[in-house]
Formats: C-alpha cells, sequence, structure tokens
C-alpha cells in the first residue's frame, strides 16, 4: 500500500524518479519545470535517493549527459520546458535514433516569442518528429505512475526508444492534488533494472553513434518506425500491467469517456481533459449526447483506437493548445488523417485554446461542443478560440 | 615511457584518414597510453568522419559518436554512470578537435571541467575545420589561409588561448602537446588517467590537405612548430604551464611558415 500525499505533478514525477531508482539525473532549471529536479536535488540531500546529479550548463548538455549515462547502461532522467525543449532539439534526434531509452518529463509552456512562461503544448508539439514517444498526462497521479510505466515501455526490448511525459505547466506542475505514492517493493516488483541489450562495454568492444548512408540509413529509420508500431501495444501492455499491480489504468493509447451512444466528441490531450470532462458530465445529465476522447499517446499515434472511437459519430470537436503556422493545430490535422477513408466519417473541426497560459474554462469547452454540432465552425483551418 | 616500453599492440587501426594524418596518430598514440580499458566518446570531426561508417570500425574499444556541442557533457554523463555502477578502472576519454573544443563544444567543456566527474578530454589541434573543407576556427593561427579566410584574407587574428581558459578553470591536471613527440604525449595522457578528475591535454596535430605540406612531413612540421616556438610541450602545475620539453635549438619561424601553404600569402605579405 503507497502513502497518499498532497503533491503537484512536479513533485509527483520527482517520486518517480526516485521510485525508478534512475541513478543519473542531469538538468538545468526551467520554470515551469524546475520543482521537479529541485525536489530530486531535496531527495538526494536528504539521503531519500540515489544517484549522481550533474548540473549542467544547458538543455543541449542536460540530454547528452542522460544519453551518455545511457550508453553505458545506466538509466537516466531529465526534464525541462519550453526553450530548454528547443534548446535540446539536436539531442532528442540523437537520443531517439541511437534507440536510448530514457525518460524526459517535458513540462508544457509556450516558446518565444512573444515570450511567456505560462503553459501551452506548442514546445513538446514541435518535437513531435524527434522520434520519441509522447504521453500527454492529465493528473499528478497520472504523471507520477506514467514516470515508472514510462521506463518500462521505453527500456522493452521491443520499443528501445525514448519516452517524453508531457505535463501541462501550471496547470498541472503547480497544482496539488492527493496523490498516492507508491511503496518501493511494489516499484521493484513493477520496473526491472534497465537491461538493454548493448552497452558500451570495455570487455566487449563496439562503437555506437555510427554513420550510415542511403540505404542503411533508410533500414535504420524503418527500424525505428516499426519500434513505434510495436510500441502502440506495449505502451497498453503496461498500462494494464500498472492498473493489475497498483489498482489505477489510464487507457493505454487513449481513453474513450462516456462514449456509449455519443454523436458528438470532444478530442484533446493534457490538463484540459479534466475540465472537458465535467462539460461532458454536465451535457450528458441534460440528455445532450456528448462523448470525450483523451488522445494519452500523440506519438505513436493511435490511429486505430481513434477510428473506433469516433466511426459513426455526426461531429468532432478537437482542441489544440498548439498551432501549426500557415495549417491548423496538430492533433486536429493528425485526427483528421486517422479517420481518412472510414465509411461514415465524422465531420472535424478544429479548435485552438489556452495559448500562452490562456484559461479554457467549462463555458468556452461547451461552446467549442454546441459549435461542432450546429456546423458553425471552419473545417479547413484551426480556428482561434478566445482571442 | 621509454621509446621500447610502447605497446605494439594497435586499438586504432584501419581509418579512412588521409596520409599523413597527424589527427589519427593522436588516437593511436592515446590508446596506447591506455590500452583496452577506455572508452571514447568523439564529436562531430575529422576522426569520426574517418572512423565511424556502419558497419566498419578501427576503433578496438567502445567508442560513442556524440552532437558537436556537447562531448563535455556526455563524458560527465558516462563518467557519472560508471562511478555508480562501480567501475572506477575504466578512463573515459573525450577527443574532439579544435572546432569543437574551442568554438562549439566550449560551453559544455567548462561545465564539465567544473563538475569535476573524472575524464580526460583531448583536443586534438588541426587548426581548422579540416574535413568539412579548411575553414577557420578559433584556434586557426595569425596568417593562415582557409576556405572561409581566403588568399590574402588569411586568419588575422591570433589562435585562441585555450590553455588559459582550461587554466582558469583550476582543474587537476592539464597539458600541452604535440603528436611529433610521442613519448612526452603518451606520459601526460597516463598522467592524466591516474588523476580522479577532470583533465584536459590539448595536442597538436599537423594536417597535411588543410596545412599544405606533403604527407611524409607531419612529425616534422610538428617538430618545427615546437622547436620555432609556436606551439610549446608543457604541463600545468599549481597555477603555471611548466615546459616539460626545451628544444635544444632554436628554429626561426619563418622557416615554420615558409614549410607550409597555408601560410604563402601571409609570407609574401610580409616581403
Amino acid at each position: 500500500m503507497g502513502e497518499r500525499k498532497f503533491l503537484h505533478a512536479n513533485a509527483a514525477i520527482a517520486h518517480g524518479v526516485r521510485l525508478a531508482r534512475v541513478p543519473v539525473v542531469a538538468a538545468y532549471p526551467i520554470t515551469p519545470q524546475t520543482s521537479i529536479v529541485e525536489k530530486i536535488a531535496s531527495f538526494l540531500a536528504e539521503g531519500e535517493m540515489e544517484a549522481e546529479y550533474i548540473k549542467v550548463e544547458s538543455e543541449h548538455s542536460a540530454l547528452a549527459a542522460c544519453l551518455g549515462a545511457s550508453a553505458v547502461g545506466s538509466r537516466a532522467f531529465t526534464a525541462t520546458s519550453s526553450q530548454g525543449l528547443e534548446f535540446m532539439h539536436e539531442m532528442l534526434a540523437y537520443v531517439s535514433g541511437g534507440r536510448y531509452p530514457l525518460v524526459l518529463a517535458a513540462v508544457n509552456r509556450s516558446v518565444a516569442l512573444p515570450w511567456s512562461i505560462w503553459g501551452d503544448q506548442q514546445d513538446s508539439i514541435q518535437q513531435r518528429d524527434t522520434g520519441w514517444i509522447q504521453l500527454y498526462l492529465e493528473t499528478a497521479q497520472e504523471a507520477l505512475d506514467t514516470t515508472l510505466q514510462a521506463y518500462r515501455i521505453a527500456e522493452d526490448h521491443r520499443v528501445l526508444t525514448p519516452v517524453m511525459l508531457c505535463v501541462d505547466g501550471f496547470l498541472l506542475s503547480h497544482t496539488e492534488e492527493i496523490v498516492e505514492v507508491p511503496d518501493q517493493a511494489a516499484v521493484d516488483a513493477f520496473l526491472p533494472p534497465l537491461d538493454l541489450p548493448f552497452k558500451l562495454d570495455v570487455d566487449y568492444p563496439a562503437t555506437q553513434g555510427m554513420g550510415a548512408f542511403g540505404q542503411q540509413y533508410a533500414r535504420w529509420r524503418a527500424e525505428q518506425q516499426q519500434a513505434m508500431g510495436r510500441a502502440r501495444g506495449v505502451i497498453g501492455e503496461v498500462d494494464a500491467a500498472f492498473g493489475v499491480a497498483f489498482g489505477r489504468s489510464y487507457g493505454g493509447l487513449v481513453e474513450a469517456y462516456r462514449m456509449e451512444g455519443a454523436e458528438l466528441a470532444l478530442v484533446a490531450m493534457g490538463g484540459i481533459v479534466g475540465t472537458a470532462r465535467e462539460v461532458v458530465d454536465e451535457m450528458r445529465a441534460e440528455g445532450r449526447p456528448v462523448g470525450l476522447m483523451k488522445v494519452r499517446a500523440y506519438r505513436p499515434l493511435p490511429r486505430a483506437e481513434i477510428r473506433a472511437a469516433l466511426n459513426g459519430l455526426r461531429a468532432v470537436a478537437v482542441v489544440d493548445r498548439d498551432c501549426s503556422f500557415g495549417y491548423e493545430g496538430a492533433l486536429c490535422t493528425d485526427l483528421k488523417a486517422a479517420l481518412h477513408g472510414l465509411a461514415s466519417p465524422p465531420a472535424v473541426y478544429g479548435f485552438i485554446a489556452g495559448l500562452g497560459g490562456s484559461d479554457v474554462p467549462p463555458e468556452m469547452l461547451r461552446d467549442i461542443i454546441e459549435r461542432a454540432a450546429a456546423g458553425e465552425a471552419s473545417k479547413d483551418e484551426g480556428e482561434f478560440v478566445g482571442i | 615511457m621509454r621509446l621500447t616500453e610502447i605497446p605494439q599492440e594497435e586499438l586504432y587501426q584501419g581509418s579512412l584518414g588521409c596520409s599523413g594524418c597527424g589527427s589519427t596518430l593522436a588516437v593511436r598514440l592515446t590508446l596506447k597510453a591506455l590500452g583496452r580499458r577506455a572508452i571514447f566518446v568523439v564529436p562531430a570531426a575529422c576522426i569520426s568522419t574517418v572512423s565511424c561508417y556502419f558497419p566498419q570500425t578501427p576503433f578496438r574499444v567502445p567508442m560513442l559518436v556524440m552532437a558537436f556541442a556537447a562531448t563535455g557533457a556526455a563524458i560527465s554523463g558516462m563518467s557519472a554512470a560508471l562511478k555508480r555502477q562501480g567501475k572506477s578502472d575504466i578512463t573515459v576519454v573525450g577527443f574532439a578537435g579544435d572546432g569543437g573544443t574551442v568554438d562549439i563544444g566550449l560551453q559544455s567543456l567548462s561545465c564539465a571541467l567544473e563538475g569535476g566527474r573524472k575524464f580526460i578530454y583531448i583536443c586534438y589541434d588541426n587548426e581548422a575545420y579540416m574535413n568539412t573543407g579548411v575553414q577557420r576556427s578559433g584556434a586557426t593561427p595569425y596568417g593562415a589561409t582557409t576556405a572561409t579566410t581566403p588568399g590574402r584574407h588569411f586568419e588575422d587574428k591570433p589562435k585562441k588561448d585555450m590553455m588559459r581558459i582550461v587554466a582558469a578553470h583550476d582543474i587537476p591536471y592539464a597539458a600541452t602537446a604535440c603528436v611529433s613527440y610521442p613519448q612526452d604525449y603518451i606520459d601526460k595522457v597516463q598522467r592524466a588517467a591516474a588523476i580522479d578528475g577532470p583533465t584536459y591535454i590539448h595536442v597538436l596535430c599537423p594536417c597535411p590537405p588543410g596545412w599544405g605540406y606533403p604527407t611524409e612531413r607531419t612529425i616534422e612540421i610538428g617538430r618545427m612548430a615546437v622547436e620555432c616556438g609556436l606551439w610549446s610541450l608543457t604541463e600545468l602545475r599549481d597555477g603555471r604551464f611548466v615546459p616539460t620539453h626545451t628544444p635544444r635549438r632554436r628554429r626561426d619561424p619563418s622557416q615554420y611558415y615558409a614549410a607550409q601553404a597555408r601560410f604563402r600569402e601571409f609570407r609574401s605579405g610580409q616581403g
């Protein structure tokens, strides 16, 4: 049995890192991530955790230090936000291409310019194509639990792909809730020590980070893509195994909420899903056929699950806390592509909300659903709401 | 180390390096000094370019190719992980070129030096971005023509004094060396490996295509650099650089300049 504590998602993630027995942590401060690594530093100072904490001079170096640790067979962790995640961009591709099973907490924050410390998901969405698994989380409890799941997913030999935990800045990172912190023994039973198939070993010398051209390069990339495909199954498996061990699970790749008999659905990722649940409950109480789909795994995109959940619906409203400038919200585009070819696809309306930490209150989500239901919004371009 | 004691075993063999390459020689000598219990980290550089194409490698020790700017961070992370694993007898070597050290890798290196972890960082200095076609770096000496300081518009700033930057970090060991003095270099690598902390060696590596001299003259050109006083072999002791080798004769630097095509325009400007 775990211990119930009052924690924000950042502290919850720090507990996850401690419980995962991560021996190497490297990080650089940035708001709103910083309290994760501050909490880890205090665990180390209090002797509640044993690890090397590398205080680097940049996020680029933070991830490079983690890669170095992973290359010799150690688990490692870093966390960042916004500009820091952008500064890591080069290393993100190094890590995924090298198949190092690292875990990174991206505490979502908008990117400059205009600069803003407040939350949206532009930072991690911009890293979509760097080859990382991206999981968007809804609560502090899910953040802790998914930190533990993330190592097991990333380190699975079928996957060997790094995981980015995407946690809404402030909305989750700085708001406290009751979180059950699992026992170390239970975590040890769930998460075995890292066992890499390949590592730098003086008794079995090998080179990592090779150059490859043309067809060899393409084959390498194809293997990454295949691993992402297998990750779809593994994410579900690990979430289910977590449920058996701890009594909590999160639907694996997606969670369909009150979708029975729904004609309309709201689709969202991250912290605003919590608000959306309330809106859906309210509308259901009024007899409206509205459901909610929470996309937990954005990469790999759960295409089959999205199609199954939304097939036959009349309309879908997608809320993006990001914008792919010149088109629309990134989740909206992916959703349309995923639904392509269905016999009776829903009309998909894209809405861009909550940028730069602007509030997304229940009435805004309700209005988005109503507009989609009435077919009033644009099906071609993301519509900015609340500006 | 006496000449006869230098190990015969080659732990770096079969690279695609140019004929007469001073930099690949530095790798060979480093591994003769360290043996098999070493792990190399090499960023974007001549050495990774001439070494690591799947499925071949000239390295017989574990080796990791790293992003250009991140050698210092990667060796810090690796050293930290090995410490947690209790593997204190493995030497982690960051092996970066001059561009990867004095330019794009400087920030990461600085943090690694202050971080106090055990490693050897070796800058093999061929005084320009050689594998991309000889563009100037912060380590390019005054007077050198490169692809980005062409012809009469030769490099007009002095070579960056990397050793003073390194010394400012107050690390337990730092040295300069040149591949033309292999015993001196091997001794320094072994001294660095014996220290439980961050160490730095800056080794001058003449480059036939980049410097413009015949391939068989690499050792001679390196010796000329030292004999004419444009490079020195030193160790940092108690905050001061102490020579480990003093040339018996001093050459006129004009002989060094005359021996290399990269100084042709500079020489003609001198009349």
